[in-house]
């Protein structure tokens, strides 16, 4: 099982949401979250003075897959969120090493 | 009852309330600008003087700055706790105590925006009641009734009184107090530009109980000082707005907020005596004169934190100034001076100067060494984790956003 996590603009959310759900995924975990990579912040002003914002608003998604499903998952998320501009984001995948559905007890890939 | 009293005290009673809703309605325009960790605290500064200012208006302060009327420096305690007010005369007298009142209570709560983020509560709760009777009071009567009255000098609604006052005393109480840590380096945009936008229009509205409401009559004179009152903060609003559209690149809500209370200020002490096209100067040139002053405390070294001297003193400083050119006792059928403009010389410019220069000298030295007593006594100034954790935890146990489900 594997953990894929993405960053993405706010705005793609819906179309990521979508795409994945059209895939056949059942489950996924969003949370707004603040930060910055190649494209840093932008300013604002307050009765003339600039005020650096540094963080910018970003979504944060979390999936759990099975291992064979992993590459497509990724390519349908990255092609949903990019926008071709910059502040596009990041995916990554980390292993999941146990995984229990609260409900019923399963465990492992039963519970995906 | 006589209509014409009767009305009378119906429009007194309607301003009170407007004017008392400014309390509040300043606590949130300050309240926006400052930071989520100390919004309560702002917003508490202000709840407080509405608090604390009633009772004292009532026991001392009503009958030490208006009775008699025309005592030159001071009034006496006949009226303490209102003693000989009744409701013979229709209510009329108390209805203007009651108003009156609203403004002793607003006019300290003026100086919270410039001790924000780092000012002891305990403080500060004995700063607002020392601050009214020793600074408040005094300049109320010369300017109302008193020798500065007297002398000629004009002043409807309080710019000298109020605004140049609580204006200067801000000055003295952050050059005691000391700057934010950080500051001016590390700045915060305001945490909430809509609760900022909620406060100026709770002030324009009250604004107008507290312009026109100072003719203490239902007649002529409040429609002009509403009318006023209207053009001003529109006028000072539209010139803030365009002044920094075209210096800093975009157009702001700070900026049409902080436009519209310049305009308001200005226009104070200005609103019973002046007509025609005169408001709307007065509120663009408050408008894009205080649009530049407020970055004199960068220049200056002074973290007068949300603008109260930017604003509030050079705006009433301003709008009583141009009393001198613009007042029009032809248009209101009265006796006051005329202004420049209207052909009558230097000499009421020069006694709005005299009237200003005092209530600053004597404003700013009191409010200077009341907080030096406070400093030396029980401390004005938060420890440094308090100042960086926030106020509104480490003063009131509160916090302002409990955010999502996670209570």
């Amino acid at each position: 099982m594997k953990l894929i996590t993405a960053i993405i603009k706010p705005f793609k959310l819906d179309e990521v949401k979508s795409a994945l759900r059209a895939a056949g995924v059942e489950g996924m975990t969003v949370s707004e979250v603040r930060g910055f990579g190649r494209q840093g912040g932008h300013t604002e002003t307050y009765r003339g003075a600039e005020y650096q914002i540094d963080f910018v608003p970003k979504v944060k998604l979390e999936i759990v897959t099975d291992d064979d499903r992993v590459e497509a998952l990724v390519d349908l998320l990255t092609d949903a969120a990019r926008s071709g501009k910059i502040g596009d984001g990041k995916v990554w995948v980390t292993a999941v090493e146990s995984l229990i559905r609260i409900r019923t007890g399963e465990s492992g890939p039963d519970a995906v | 009852m006589d209509h014409a009293l009767s009305g009378n005290v119906a429009w007194v009673l309607v301003s009170a309330a407007l004017v008392l809703f400014m309390t509040p309605g300043l606590a949130f325009f300050y309240g926006g600008m400052d930071r989520t960790r100390n919004v309560l605290n702002m917003l508490m500064m202000n709840f407080y003087c509405v608090l604390v200012i009633p009772v004292l208006w009532v026991v001392v302060g009503y009958s030490l700055s208006q009775v008699p009327f025309d005592n030159d420096l001071l009034g006496n305690l006949d009226a303490w706790m209102l003693r000989g007010v009744g409701i013979d005369d229709g209510g009329i007298s108390l209805a203007t105590i009651a108003y009156l009142g609203m403004f002793a209570a607003i006019t300290p709560a003026l100086i919270s925006g410039a001790v924000a983020d780092r000012m002891k509560f305990s403080a500060w709760a004995i700063f607002v009641p020392v601050w009214s009777l020793l600074v408040y009071v005094p300049v109320f009567k010369w300017v109302f009734g008193g020798w500065l009255g007297q002398r000629g000098s004009l002043d409807f609604a309080g710019g000298t009184a109020i605004h140049v006052n609580a204006g200067i005393a801000a000055l003295a109480a952050v050059l005691v107090l000391g700057k934010r840590k950080g500051w001016p380096q590390e700045g915060h945009p305001p945490h909430s530009m809509p609760l900022v936008m909620i406060g100026t229009g709770i002030l324009w509205f009250g604004w107008f109980g507290f312009n026109a409401g100072s003719a203490l009559a239902a007649n002529g004179l409040a429609a002009q000082a509403f009318m006023n009152t209207f053009l001003a903060a529109a006028a000072g609003g539209l010139a803030w707005v365009v002044v920094e559209w075209q210096r800093d690149g975009h157009p702001t809500n700070l900026g049409a907020a902080s436009g519209i209370v310049a305009g308001l200020v200005a226009i104070t002490p200005a609103a019973g005596y002046v007509a025609g096209a005169s408001p709307i100067y007065i509120g663009l040139i408050a408008g894009v004169v205080c649009c530049y002053t407020v970055r004199l405390k960068t220049r200056f070294g002074f973290d007068d934190a949300l603008d109260v001297v930017g604003v509030h003193f050079v705006g009433g400083l301003v709008g009583s100034l141009l009393v001198g050119f613009f007042a029009d006792p032809g248009f209101f059928g009265s006796t006051f001076r005329e202004g420049l403009l209207l052909g009558g010389g230097l000499g009421l410019l020069l006694e709005q100067a005299l009237a200003n220069g005092v209530a600053i000298i004597w404003s700013f030295a009191l409010t200077y060494a009341i907080m030096r007593v406070l400093k030396a006594t029980i401390g004005v100034r938060v420890d440094a984790e308090a100042e960086a954790t926030g106020l509104d935890l480490a003063l009131h146990g509160e916090t302002a956003y409990h955010s999502g489900g996670l209570h």
